[in-house]
Formats: C-alpha cells, sequence, structure tokens
C-alpha cells in the first residue's frame, strides 16, 4: 500500500468514527470557549464587581461568589490555565517518556537496567506526594511552574510503555538492516523506529494531557496550586474555604468541574475512537 | 520466585531511600533560607520570631555541617522522630499521623479492593455486548475523568445538602464521644459513606472500562478465536479471557495506586474526614511543615506496603512468576 493510499484510509475511518468526532467536538468547544470567552467580560478573575452571592442571571451568567467575584469571568482564564498545564505539563510528560522509553528499549543491556530501575522508583512514588512537598516550599507559584513539575513526575508509565514497544520494534528485520548499513543509533530511532509507533505517540501524549489536568485540579483543590492568577481547581478550592457548600452556592463548584470532566473525559473517549482508527481489529464489526 | 521478589525488595527500598532523601532535600536547597521563609510567612513578634528562629535552626539541625544533617535525620527517623507539630503543638508529628491513620485504612481499603472488583466484573460483562457497551461505558469514561473532589462535592451537595440524608463533615457525629455502641458505629458508617462513595465510583468507571477493552484485546486473541472453532462454549472462551486479563488489571491496580491516593487526599478534604489528606490540609493552612513532610513519608510507606502486598498477590495468581519464569510484572 503507497503511504498516500495508507494516510487517506486513516483519514477515512477517522472522520467516520463517532467516538473520535464527539471527542474532539468536545475538546474543540472549550478550546475555543477558552479564547472566545474573554471577549464577553470586562472584568478581571479578582475584581470585585457586584452584589455577593448572586445566582447565575443575564448580568452574571454563571453568578458571583461570596465576595461578588464574577465567575464566569474565573471559569473562561481557569480553563486557560487547565489547557496550558495539559500541554505544557502533558507535553513534556510524554517527552521525557518518550526519550527513556526510546534509549532504555533500543540500548538494552546496562542502559535499560539503569533507566528501567529508575522508572519503577518514580513509578512507585506517589506524584502528588511529590508536588505537594515541593509546591509547599515555593513561595511564589505560577502556573508554567506547576505544569513543569507536573511534567517532570508524570512521565514513568509513558516511558514504560514505549520501552516496550521500542523493544519488540528492535529486533524486526528492517531495524537489523538499517543498523547494517551503518546507521546511527539515533538516526535508527527517529527514522526506523519513531514513525512506526507514531500513533502510539500520539495517545501517549493525550493520556499524559488528561492525566497533567486531572493532577493540577488536585493541586489547586488542596491549595497548593497558583499563587497568583486563577484556575479551575483554584475555583473549587476557595468554594471550598467558603462554604459554597453550606450555603447552597451550587453555581461557584459546579462549572470548574463539569469542564475538568468533560474535557478529560473526551480526551479519553478521544483515545478510544483513535486506537480503533489506527488499529483494524478493533473497528466495530 | 526469590529473583522476582528480590528485585522488588530493592526496587522498593531504594524508592523509600530516595523518598527520604527528597524529604530532607527540598527544605534544604529550595532557593532562599526555610526557616526565614517559614518565619516570613508566619508574621509574628519581634520577639517570638527570635524564639522561633532558634527553634527551627535547631529543629532542622541546620548548625553541623551537611552530612551531618543527613545522618542525623537517618538517626531520628529510625528512632521515630518526625519532630514536633506547630499547629498542634506540642504533639509529636508521629502521634498527628497515627490518629489519623485508621481513618485512611477505614476509607481506603473498602474503597479500592471494593471498586477494583466490581467494576472488573462490570466491565468483562459488559465487553462486546453492545447494549451495554454503548450506554454504560460512556458513563464510565465520565466517571473516570471525573476529579475526586468534585464528585465529592457533587454527592455531598445533592446528598447531603439538598436531600439531607448523609452527614457531609467529620468521621463522627461532633456531639458524640466515641465509644462502643450501636448509635455511635451508625454515625461512623454514615459519615463513612460519601467519601467511600465518591472514591469508589470513579474507580468503578475507571476498571470497568481497563477491562471491557482488555476482555476486547483477548477475545481477539489467537487462543480464542482456536477455541471458538474447536466450537467450545462462549461461555467458556469469556472465562480464559476473565482470566489473562485480569494480570494487567492487578498491574494496573499497583500502577494506580499514587493516583487513587491523591484521590482519596482531596476527597477527605472535601468531607473533613479526619485522615492524612485533612491532616495535610490543616498542615498547609498553618504552615506545619514538619507535620507535612511526616505524612509525605507516611504515603510513601504506606503505597510501598500496598505495592509488596499486589505483589504478592500477583505470583499466587500467575503461576509463571512462581515458576521463575518472567511473568508481566517482573
Amino acid at each position: 500500500m503507497t503511504k498516500q493510499k495508507k494516510k487517506s484510509e486513516i483519514l477515512y475511518f477517522a472522520l467516520r468514527n463517532n467516538r473520535l468526532r464527539v471527542g474532539l467536538a468536545v475538546v474543540l468547544f472549550f478550546l475555543v470557549l477558552t479564547f472566545v470567552g474573554p471577549l464577553f467580560t470586562e472584568y478581571s478573575p479578582d475584581d470585585y464587581v457586584g452584589p455577593s452571592a448572586q445566582p447565575p442571571s443575564p448580568e452574571y451568567w454563571f453568578g458571583t461568589t461570596t465576595f461578588g467575584q464574577d465567575v464566569f469571568t474565573q471559569f473562561v482564564l481557569g480553563l486557560k490555565a487547565t489547557f496550558l498545564v495539559g500541554v505544557v505539563g502533558g507535553g513534556l510528560g510524554t517527552l521525557i517518556g518518550v526519550l527513556v522509553g526510546f534509549i532504555a528499549g533500543y540500548q538494552g543491556g546496562i542502559v535499560d537496567e539503569i533507566l528501567n530501575t529508575l522508572t519503577n522508583i518514580v513509578l512507585v512514588i506517589p506524584t502528588l506526594a511529590i508536588l505537594l512537598i515541593i509546591a509547599a516550599y515555593l513561595e511564589v507559584r505560577g502556573i508554567l511552574t506547576e505544569s513543569i513539575f507536573i511534567g517532570c513526575t508524570a512521565w514513568p508509565w509513558a516511558a514504560r510503555a514505549i520501552r516496550a514497544q521500542t523493544f519488540s520494534l528492535r529486533s524486526r528485520d528492517f531495524v537489523d538492516l538499517a543498523r547494517m548499513s551503518g546507521m546511527k543509533p539515533r538516526k535508527i530511532i527517529f527514522t526506523e523506529i519513531a514513525p512506526n509507533m507514531m500513533s502510539y505517540l500520539f495517545m501517549t501524549f493525550i493520556l499524559q494531557f488528561g492525566g497533567a489536568i486531572l493532577i493540577a485540579a488536585t493541586l489547586d483543590f488542596i491549595g497548593l496550586g497558583p499563587t497568583r492568577g486563577i484556575s479551575l481547581g483554584l475555583m473549587m478550592n476557595n468554594a471550598v474555604l467558603w462554604s459554597a457548600l453550606h450555603l447552597g452556592m451550587w453555581w461557584w463548584f459546579i462549572p470548574p468541574g463539569v469542564a475538568i470532566t468533560a474535557i478529560v473525559g473526551a480526551l479519553y473517549v478521544m483515545n478510544v475512537g483513535l486506537d480503533e482508527v489506527f488499529n483494524p481489529k478493533l473497528r466495530e464489526m | 520466585m526469590r529473583r522476582y521478589f528480590g528485585r522488588k525488595l530493592l526496587i522498593y527500598m531504594l524508592t523509600f531511600f530516595l523518598a527520604v532523601t527528597i524529604d530532607w532535600l527540598i527544605p534544604r536547597f529550595m532557593p532562599g533560607n526555610p526557616v526565614q521563609t517559614l518565619l516570613g510567612r508566619a508574621d509574628l513578634h519581634a520577639e517570638a520570631a527570635e524564639v522561633m528562629y532558634g527553634y527551627y535552626t535547631r529543629a532542622f539541625g541546620l548548625d553541623v555541617s551537611i552530612w551531618q544533617q543527613y545522618l542525623n535525620f537517618w538517626k531520628a527517623l529510625f528512632h521515630g522522630d518526625l519532630g514536633t507539630s506547630v499547629f498542634l503543638f506540642p504533639m509529636p508529628v508521629l502521634e498527628a499521623i497515627k490518629n489519623a491513620i485508621p481513618y485512611d485504612i477505614f476509607l481506603l481499603l473498602p474503597a479500592i479492593l471494593l471498586s477494583w472488583f466490581a467494576g472488573n466484573k462490570f466491565g468483562a460483562f459488559a465487553a462486546r455486548r453492545k447494549w451495554l457497551d454503548n450506554t454504560v461505558l460512556p458513563l464510565g469514561y465520565i466517571l473516570t475523568a471525573t476529579p475526586y473532589m468534585w464528585l465529592g462535592l457533587l454527592l455531598a451537595w445533592a446528598l447531603g445538602i439538598v436531600l439531607d440524608v448523609f452527614p457531609i463533615s467529620g468521621a463522627y457525629s461532633y456531639a458524640m464521644v466515641p465509644s462502643f455502641s450501636w448509635a455511635f458505629i451508625k454515625s461512623l458508617l454514615t459519615h463513612w459513606f460519601l467519601p467511600f462513595a465518591s472514591i469508589f465510583m470513579v474507580k468503578f468507571g475507571g476498571w470497568a472500562i481497563g477491562m471491557r477493552n482488555m476482555i476486547i484485546y483477548e477475545l481477539e486473541a489467537d487462543y480464542s478465536h482456536y477455541l471458538e472453532a474447536l466450537g467450545a462454549p462462549r461461555k467458556l472462551i469469556r472465562k480464559y479471557a476473565f482470566r489473562n486479563a485480569i494480570l494487567p488489571q492487578i498491574t494496573g491496580l499497583a500502577l494506580d495506586l499514587g493516583v487513587i491516593v491523591a484521590g482519596a487526599l482531596a476527597t477527605e478534604i472535601v468531607f473533613s474526614y479526619p485522615g492524612i489528606g485533612y491532616l495535610i490540609l490543616q498542615a498547609i493552612q498553618n504552615q506545619d511543615y514538619f507535620l507535612l513532610q511526616g505524612c509525605f513519608l507516611f504515603i510513601i510507606i504506606g503505597v510501598l506496603l500496598a505495592n509488596f502486598a499486589i505483589d504478592i498477590a500477583y505470583v499466587l495468581v500467575d503461576p509463571r512468576t512462581r515458576m521463575g519464569m518472567q511473568g508481566e510484572a517482573a
């Protein structure tokens, strides 16, 4: 099959896969909201703009907090933080995982042994516990710093999975051939092995993206989120701290959770859809 | 088998060593003087600050060489000395954690095990059954993508505030003194139910989906097709598929522990459930760093012990590891 034909076949199945379509639509919806939303509000998230504890109304779409901050403003700006954490944290996690996985899987021997032990160690330590202790001692925390720390601790399972894949590709004929023709290991990895697991790498990124968002939300909720700015987890943290629950101010804590659940859930569903597109065995019969 | 356990134990020991080192390292090598940072935030009077400065410097043991500090840290650790809590003064950190741990076990053990069993059974049942596959599994994806604390908030709001059927705060009624009576046990259980339910539901979704996907892979495997060609009953094929699919799910449980712990911490905060998670929240709010570091160590120890228990379970389930062959988790 020619490359061109294979591409169009994947596109054919991708466009007809309902899971992929639904997932993508939800993610795109929130992405658009992230960029368009701020145009509909003239406030900044910490401004005291109106009467306190108002339920949603035409004037304050998502209501106001106990302090009279506009929940809609906080929501759309929190979305931005969520996507930022996903892209940076998820991206970094994937990158480290891919590098460690490729090197360990391709080199084998002592290098593999060391990297694998390291992976297993970081895998056992609960990510949140480490982030907790780091974040507690940082005086000023930004969303970007948070994302970088999340990325640096989220890579192990990706490394493990990619290592196993590389391992199985390493002994294939075409890789042997490349090796015999004197190709450098780095070139073999990037021109022979990586293209054969592109779909896998992409799916790893999607899962890391969702995972980073969830970890950031938990961290923010515990109160170790960004010290400046707003995020969806921080909104929930504030809502609980100022007893939105007991006061019945549902508009304060429901929107951020809906957004996180919808985005991460859509990413997971997308992932299954992609799996079906790339793997003919899984397509609906 | 000895090789399998030897390897695992080595990893766990290295992990513990690394965790303790991180615990020691971070306060000392973060930018700035940790003592100054702590005092700067505490907003104290000048005199109090001076006393506190002396206390913290001694407590951190900053007045000796760096290697001596590291050795002292380990020595103190083996004596069970994790420092004194500032916010629960003069309670030692170890004591505070000891009080919290029973609640964690009471909450987490049933939530993790039951969700794992129920999720796997259900996922295996739903696989390749069109109707269930299309209705319940999307729900599973939503559940597993839900942040634990948000589901907790929703349950607390719906069942605790709006319908007012469950209490939403504490481990038992504040009006009660712990005793061995039916009223107290009932109070304990009603307070336990909502945090348990939120952890259970999130994890249930995750396991069900994982199992469903595994079963589909297994049903497409050669041995399944072979059995089918032989005319084996569908039920038997599914049984074999389940047995093969359960192995990665056991490994998955070990890999997922860290995430579950994180979720449990957040859930405890929502319900003011007095486990380690709630303790951590209080430690953060009161700038109680020894307490925070102690909690960190105990989370690591708990996760390591749980991992070891899962390793043993794996050996019992997978004969390959017993025979000295390389099993999946090796």
